[in-house]
């Protein structure tokens, strides 16, 4: 049984980026047509109907966010595409910035379309440095092609895009971090509020959007709304792109219909586990997410399904490791990312990281005790309320989940760990 | 390092095709050092730029010191880097790590005496698909075995004795 989809991915590698004829063959931009005769609002009542939720991780309603854009006046208003993905195990937006620009071009003039945006911007991680000139390229077609500049299809609309490169600073992928990178600063997280939607780039209004969100959005309204209630569950509509990786056979982008279980993804899209072994455990959502032991694996792959054991889909990676790895070099890779990449702005997680890494530090050398355990329960505790941005809160997720199912690998035997 | 005057006309020309705008500092900035051989940005060229663009030169050095492209001291002519991420962990990148200390007679964390090359780890770039991996100046090699990953430096940084 074919256990993928293509409602995302119908144009992924289906064409040559560098030849616009290809996409306009493929029903390119009938989105973009429907979209300008839905106008701002029907295009917003189309995202709200689809259920969408934001794909950069953080799941918040894109209806929602594109309705607060929308409302909030402004001569000048700014659209960025997040292409920052610097989450560790998470490669679903490289996938589609390299097989399918078109897509989240087009779902980026929507957007722009709906939210009264006058300016974009592709903020893309340095990392990605080969495809740079190939999406400059692009853009320039599309200006020639007349679906970016001015009088976009002689709608009237003025909107074009240019590429902004990062230069490697994970935190630069939270959105008001993102912001001051780009003003040609350090990037280090704003006090919220004023919110980026009301007061970002240059302090003018901003609406930053994820790849995947961008390019779902161009799939709804190519589809329609219905269509993309088919898929999913209950709660979680549609389908999403995930980052299949590990010490699986087959690790890749793949786009699931929600409600598919782990072990449908691990089993028979990934091919099972490479050396033959058992699964271990898996990180969900990137190196921010949490740990979950093999014997979750049969729960299904939605928002709400997760949630009922702490879990999140994130920024849908999905990281399988298998019974030949140790669960503290697995954590000391994870806090190793986080000490590095905490930006100091805020003591919670600058610090806190500091001292998860000397437990887990302690861990290693097989000396830690029911002490530490207390203590990394009340380090993350502040780091989870206290800190300013999503990657203090997120950062000792791994540890806290890992202490939780693995306790006998982590602390020193007879020391047995009671949770506080 | 080339001369200073022929650098600085580089330079300018770079701050001219962006513009002056404090935006554009970032842009500048990885474009201007990728005109020095050890990959950094020289204190004399961070006074220039933020001279052009009419700013501290704390704050350029601000941004230099904040993003991993970015190096205020040299490095090597080289820079090759190991991916230090969850997923390239659990596909034993530490073995890499050995395979290419060894072949580069360099610790990781290091710069050659003859400054020929760095070698590093580096937060997660992205290629898990095609995990273990590394990137050699900035282009990622993927699926590397102990063979594939020699002959990668071979091709690379070149042949070099342990």
């Amino acid at each position: 049984m074919k256990r993928t989809a293509n409602l995302i991915s119908g144009q992924l590698k289906k064409y040559d980026p560098l030849q616009l004829s290809s996409y306009e063959a493929l029903d390119g931009f009938a989105a973009l047509k429907k979209a300008f005769e839905l106008g701002s609002d029907g295009i917003i009542e189309e995202v709200d109907a689809s259920g969408l939720m934001g794909r950069g991780g953080a799941a918040y309603p894109t209806g929602k966010k594109l309705r607060q854009s929308a409302d909030v006046p402004g001569e000048i208003k700014y659209l960025i595409c997040n292409a920052d993905e610097g989450e560790p195990a998470t490669f679903k937006d490289r996938h589609l910035l390299e097989f399918d620009p078109y897509s989240i071009i087009e779902g980026m003039v929507i957007s722009a379309y709906a939210a009264g945006a006058t300016h974009g911007f592709i903020y893309i991680r340095e990392e990605y440095l080969y495809l740079h000139d190939m999406l400059r390229q692009v853009l320039a077609l599309l200006r020639e092609g007349g679906y970016l500049g001015t009088n976009i299809l002689g709608k009237g609309f003025d909107f074009d895009i240019e590429l902004f490169s990062g230069a490697g600073a994970y935190i630069c992928g939270e959105g008001s971090s993102l912001i001051e990178s780009m003003e040609g600063k350090s990037g280090r997280p704003r006090i919220k509020p004023p919110y980026t939607k009301v007061s970002g780039l240059n302090k003018k209004p901003t609406l930053v959007q994820n790849v995947e969100t961008l390019t779902t959005i161009k799939s709804v309204l190519y589809h329609g709304s219905d269509v993309f209630l088919k898929y999913g569950t209950e709660k979680s509509h549609g389908t999403k792109l995930i980052s299949l990786c590990g010490n699986v056979n087959n690790p890749g982008v793949y786009e699931v219909p929600f409600g598919i279980t782990l072990r449908e993804i691990i089993y028979d899209i990934g091919g099972g586990i490479k050396s033959g072994e058992d699964v271990k455990f898996l990180q969900l959502g990137g190196a921010s997410g949490a740990i979950m032991p093999k014997s979750l694996i049969d729960i299904p792959y939605s928002y709400e399904s997760l949630k009922e054991h702490g879990l999140e889909i994130g920024s849908g990676a999905v990281l399988v490791a298998d019974n030949t790895n140790r669960i503290i070099d697995f954590l000391d890779s994870v806090q190793t990312f986080f000490l590095h990449e905490s930006c100091g702005k805020c003591t919670p997680c600058r610090e806190g990281n500091r001292q998860l890494s000397n437990i887990i530090g302690r861990m290693k050398d097989g000396v830690a005790t029911n002490q530490d355990a207390a203590s990394v329960e009340r380090i993350s505790n502040i780091m989870k309320y206290a800190s300013f941005c999503g990657l203090g809160k997120t950062a000792p997720t791994a540890v806290l989940t890992a202490i939780r199912y693995f306790s006998d690998e982590l602390f020193s035997k007879g020391d047995v760990y009671e949770r506080v | 390092m080339m001369q200073l005057d022929t650098l600085f006309e580089q330079v300018e020309s770079i701050v001219e095709k962006y513009g002056r705008e404090r935006s554009n500092l970032l842009a500048i900035l990885s474009e201007a050092q990728d005109l020095v051989a050890h990959n950094y940005i020289p204190e004399e060229m961070a006074e220039f730029i933020a001279c052009g663009m009419c700013i501290p030169t704390s704050q350029v050095y601000e941004v230099i010191t904040f993003y991993g492209l970015l190096s205020e001291v040299p490095r090597g002519r080289h820079i090759v880097q190991i991916c230090d991420s969850t997923v390239c962990r659990l596909n034993k990148n530490t073995s890499l790590g050995e395979v290419l200390e060894r072949q580069l007679g360099i610790k990781i964390g290091t710069t050659s005496d003859d400054g020929e090359v760095t070698l590093e780890y580096t937060p997660c770039f992205g290629a898990c698909d095609i995990s273990p991996a590394i990137r050699v100046d900035k282009k990622v090699y993927g699926n590397l075995t102990e063979e594939k990953l020699r002959r990668v430096i071979n091709q690379t940084v070149g042949g070099r004795k342990a």
